[in-house]
């Protein structure tokens, strides 16, 4: 009836996990107990959970990032904990198979649901409003999108509780995860939570790929477009083209798993190689897809804060398009050392190596942004200049690691763990941390306290160098990943450096909260009535702060790059006659899909099949009843329009 | 976005811009050209006439003859300007699939080489 | 959907002019076109496993052994006079012919339906003579693209039939041709994929 479940799947006697799921569940309740009392239920559902409005469904992305960050986090403190305690003699407080457990959740929450969520929240809030349009081309699909990764998100975390997660490490390679070698449930759950959330991310790819082609303000062509809508089209196409590899790779082992079959197993004729090199195809763009949008963020912040147009912006341009080509061409850098002959690790080292130069130009291009600009020295500036030099080092790390011989010293050390954190979090963590200080007065009406996000840059910067150059040097010593105890004591004061600086990040965390605490806390004195509190040069800053639903009354004309600034130069007045206007109506399908998805999903998971099958038809059911109706969207008339808008410019908004 | 106006400049594969596509004459060469290639692919796998190592490289080119078959008859893709994006998308994706498909090729053949795989019996 | 301009003449630029969004047909096709070139993608993958592990039978039976190149034959026949009814009910969509519509959407279904079933007759001859999916890699990868074809098609059949629902009941408006035309990309782009299984897994595999 429940398939491998039973009460024995509850971890009742490893008190780690129990107590951390009680305090989660705890908080969880305690929430949802806060809105029920306070009735805010109808709200939330008709406003954000049914929403299909890109700037509510961004919000909502951006914050799932930073929840699911928290979670991450916690177990990179018990990673560098346990390395710290866990030297010579003893044992520290994790057992083997809970600190794999650990470093594979790590990896996988930190990839597709941190950094995932935080870029795609980011480009779904800004890039309908850079492009001075609505709404994204297919609103409801995005609603799909948000909740699917969601959906994938529960699947991981409940794996806290019911069951456990994968041993796997996140890139979860057979055999260890095939059936022989990895017969519970934890494969399964890394396996189906990763394809629920991988579909949602494909139809964000699709949708907006479709969005920046197809629908931008009139006058925006291709080349009047801001860069971070180009840094966003190249991550959709990435998106589009890699994340089909992981589908199937997936698929893949998930028929080994559950039908018998042989393609990565040992036996019979599998090969498990094509497992690696498949799941690097998809691997290597997926990188790009995480930091192309931070360049773009990175782009919007120069230009802005120095008070000077992108320095270049068609090398800019280029240079994004020739990542978006080469990082296709690069993905054997990840298996150097898996027998690869000297033809082949030429041709991807050297690739790799090429692939530095448009970035190199990029580097350079934000550096003349800069030169002799009116630099304002506000918390996304430093996280600028923060990103310029410590991304630097993450990549000529990087160049290193692209050289065969090197790589075949350093492959699997922690060299490599230092390398990929130096240019994700560098660059992903500190793009999305800057673009969450620049946009949110745009998101909701007030800025962010400057005072206190200077603080969490600082702590995040020093935490990050004294968390990862320690890490350098103990790879270049020999120390390999993922290591649950530490054999050399002489590791062990680099471990602990590496201790301090994990705590000094979490300091910068904590200042994040106390930031966002304070700033709802002081908002009415930070509101910001202009809708260009930084004095921006894009089209999200020619509408309110928050924008209406509709985010432009009147679509803009665009003549120009930096089409805002030059509206301001030119002291353009907005229109005062407007005409109808057709919005989408808010749907529960994505979140209805999303709820059976997850219980087709847990039900796979535990070989529960009724259940399976229910869910699964019943989400084909949310999807044919869907695809039945006609009515998508509603009219705004003309006086209605006319009329919101007047009370929006009466109130301090601009249009 | 709600008109639905027939817009020149720009077109979507699987709709006919032109009088001369958007015709039955028009699906009935294709399908007459597709039926061509089919059965010389079949003739050729059989046939004892050619050079064995050759015939995979002819059933490779006939194959790719007919996807361009169908994409030109079946869904109207052009050279036009109003087609660009079309085919620059497609581009995209067939570089892609070339890609996945060349390089595991290239790379799992060069692995099996270099590295002693046990025997499969 | 109109703009207004303020002041200034028009925009004349030397890029080609741009007119703002895109109409709704375009914009869903075009979206579809991009989905379509990402499944294309995720066959690659699929293909790749196929090439690379086809000669692994681990003593179990070849392609040379396994394949009917006269079942292949029909099975692509088949798919190809459907992608071609697909076609003209497309056309007949588009010039707002119902009954034209619905015919040759049940010829596209009979035709797609009886290669679903001379496929499905073929699976189960194969795993009857003890060459199901878990015997070696090669039928794997086999069992796996050939039926991953088999799953499109199906879905394929079932949207059909939904779509022949819609438009009996609501006859060819603007939204129903715009779905009748994602429909008929899907179906065409199916057809391209055969091309690819007939070439790569039958004609090359009987070699």
């Amino acid at each position: 009836m429940f398939g491998k479940l039973s009460w024995a799947a509850i971890p009742f006697h490893e008190p780690i996990p129990l107590i951390s799921t009680a305090v989660v569940a705890a908080i969880m309740l305690v929430a949802l107990a806060v809105v029920t009392a306070k009735g805010w239920w109808p709200y939330l559902w008709r406003e954000w959970l049914k929403s299909v409005d890109h700037k509510r469904i961004g919000v909502m992305y951006v914050t799932l990032g930073f929840v699911m960050l928290l979670r991450g986090f916690a177990d990179a403190l018990m990673m560098r904990s346990q390395q710290a305690f866990a030297v010579g003699s003893s044992q520290g407080y994790l057992p083997p198979e809970h600190y794999n457990q650990v470093f594979s959740a790590h990896g996988t929450i930190m990839i597709f649901f941190v950094a995932m969520p935080l870029v795609i929240g980011l480009m779904n809030f800004v890039v309908p409003l850079q492009l001075g349009v609505r709404d994204v081309a297919f609103p409801v699909l995005n609603s799909v999108s948000f909740w699917l990764t969601a959906a994938g998100a529960l699947l991981v975390n409940m794996s806290l509780v019911i069951g456990n997660f994968a041993r796997t490490g996140w890139m979860g390679y057979p055999p260890l995860s095939g059936l022989a070698f990895s017969p519970d449930v934890g494969v399964d759950y890394y396996l189906w939570s990763l394809q629920i959330s991988g579909l949602g991310t494909l139809f964000t790819g699709v949708n907006f790929v479709t969005t920046i082609l197809k629908l931008r303000a009139p006058g925006m062509t291709y080349f009047r477009m801001p860069v971070f809508c180009w840094t966003a089209l190249a991550a959709n196409l990435l998106i589009v083209a890699a994340f089909p590899i992981l589908t199937a790779t997936f698929l893949m082992l998930l028929l080994d798993r559950y039908l018998g079959m042989h393609f990565f197993t040992n036996e019979a004729g599998g090969n498990q190689m094509m497992y690696v090199n498949l799941f690097w195809a998809w691997g290597h763009p997926e990188v790009y897809v995480l930091i192309l949008p931070a360049f773009g963020v990175f782009s919007e912040v120069a230009a802005t804060f120095s008070g000077k147009p992108l320095f270049s912006y068609r090398s800019m341009v280029l240079a994004t398009l020739a990542i978006c080509v080469l990082s296709f061409m690069v993905w054997l850098h990840h298996f150097f050392t898996m027998g690869a002959g000297a033809n082949v690790n030429a041709f991807f080292g050297i690739m790799s190596a090429i692939i530095a130069v448009p970035t190199g130009v990029k580097v350079f291009n934000w550096l003349f942004t800069l030169f002799r600009g009116r630099i304002v020295f506000a918390t996304p500036m430093l996280f600028l200049i923060g990103f310029i030099v410590t991304f630097v080092i993450g990549g000529m790390t990087g160049v290193l690691l692209a050289v065969p011989p090197i790589n075949f010293v350093l492959h699997n050390s922690v060299f490599l763990v230092a390398h990929f954190h130096n240019v994700i979090i560098a660059g992903t963590v500190f793009g999305a941390l800057a673009g969450y200080n620049y946009w949110f007065p745009k998101a909701f009406g007030f800025t962010l306290d400057d005072r206190l996000g200077q603080c969490s840059f600082w702590c995040w910067l020093i935490g990050f160098y004294l968390a990862f150059m320690p890490l350098y040097v103990l790879g270049l010593m020999g120390m390999t990943r993922r290591l649950q105890h530490i054999a050399d004591p002489s590791w062990r004061p680099w471990l602990l450096v590496a201790g301090a600086g994990a705590i000094v990040i979490f300091c910068g965390i904590l200042c994040q909260i106390a930031q966002l605490y304070v700033s709802i806390r002081t908002r009415e004195r930070r509101r910001d009535v202009t809708g260009d509190p930084w004095n921006g040069r894009t089209l999200e800053w020619a509408t309110s702060s928050p924008p209406p639903a509709y985010n432009f009354a009147v679509l803009p004309k665009v003549e120009t790059i930096d089409a805002f600034w030059e509206m301001k130069r030119r002291r353009r007045r907005p229109a005062t006659a407007y005409e109808a206007i057709e919005v989408p109506h808010n749907s529960a399908t994505g979140i209805v899909i999303s709820f059976f998805a997850v219980v087709a999903g847990f039900a796979l998971i535990w070989h529960i099949w009724w259940l399976a099958i229910a869910g699964l038809l019943a989400a084909a059911a949310t999807v044919v009843a869907f695809g039945w109706s006609d009515e998508r969207e509603h009219r705004i008339p003309a006086a209605e329009v006319a009329r919101m808008e007047r009370t929006r410019v009466r109130l301090g908004g601009s249009a | 976005m709600n008109g639905d106006d027939h817009l020149l400049e720009d077109r979507t594969p699987g709709v006919e811009s032109h009088e001369a596509m958007a015709s039955v004459l028009w699906y009935t060469v294709g399908l007459g050209l597709a039926i061509v290639a089919t059965i010389a692919s079949f003739i050729v796998a059989q046939t004892s006439l050619l050079w064995p190592p050759g015939i995979s490289v002819g059933l490779i080119v006939l194959a790719l003859a007919q996807m361009g078959i169908h994409l030109v008859f079946f869904l109207h893709l052009g050279s036009g300007p109003d087609d660009t994006n079309n085919i620059l998308a497609l581009a995209f994706g067939v570089l892609i699939v070339f890609l996945v498909i060349a390089g595991s090729i290239w790379i799992v053949a060069n692995l099996n080489a270099n590295m002693t795989t046990m025997p499969i019996k | 959907m109109k703009t207004e301009t303020l002041e200034g003449p028009p925009i004349e630029s030397a890029e080609r002019r741009h007119t703002g969004p895109a109409p709704a047909r375009i914009v869903v096709g075009y979206g579809f076109w991009i989905f379509i070139l990402s499944d294309m993608v995720m066959f690659s993958a699929l293909f790749a496993a196929y090439a690379v592990l086809s000669g692994n039978t681990a003593g179990g039976p070849t392609g040379a052994e396994l394949f009917n190149l006269r079942n292949a034959f029909i099975l692509t026949i088949c798919l190809l006079f459907s992608s071609y009814t697909c076609g003209l009910g497309a056309l007949s969509a588009e010039r707002l012919r119902q009954d034209g519509f619905l015919t040759f959407a049940a010829l596209t279904f009979v035709l797609g339906a009886a290669f679903l079933f001379i496929e499905i007759s073929e699976f189960a001859g194969m795993i009857d003579k003890g060459a199901g999916p878990s015997r070696s890699a090669f039928l794997s990868a086999f069992f796996t693209l050939v039926g991953m074809h088999g799953t499109h098609v199906s879905l394929g059949l079932i949207w059909l039939a939904f779509m022949m629902a819609q438009v009996a009941a609501k006859g060819l408006g603007a939204v129903v041709r715009r779905r009748v035309l994602c429909f008929s990309l899907f179906w065409h782009a199916l057809d391209i994929v055969w091309v690819g299984v007939m070439t790569l897994v039958y004609l090359i595999g009987v070699q």
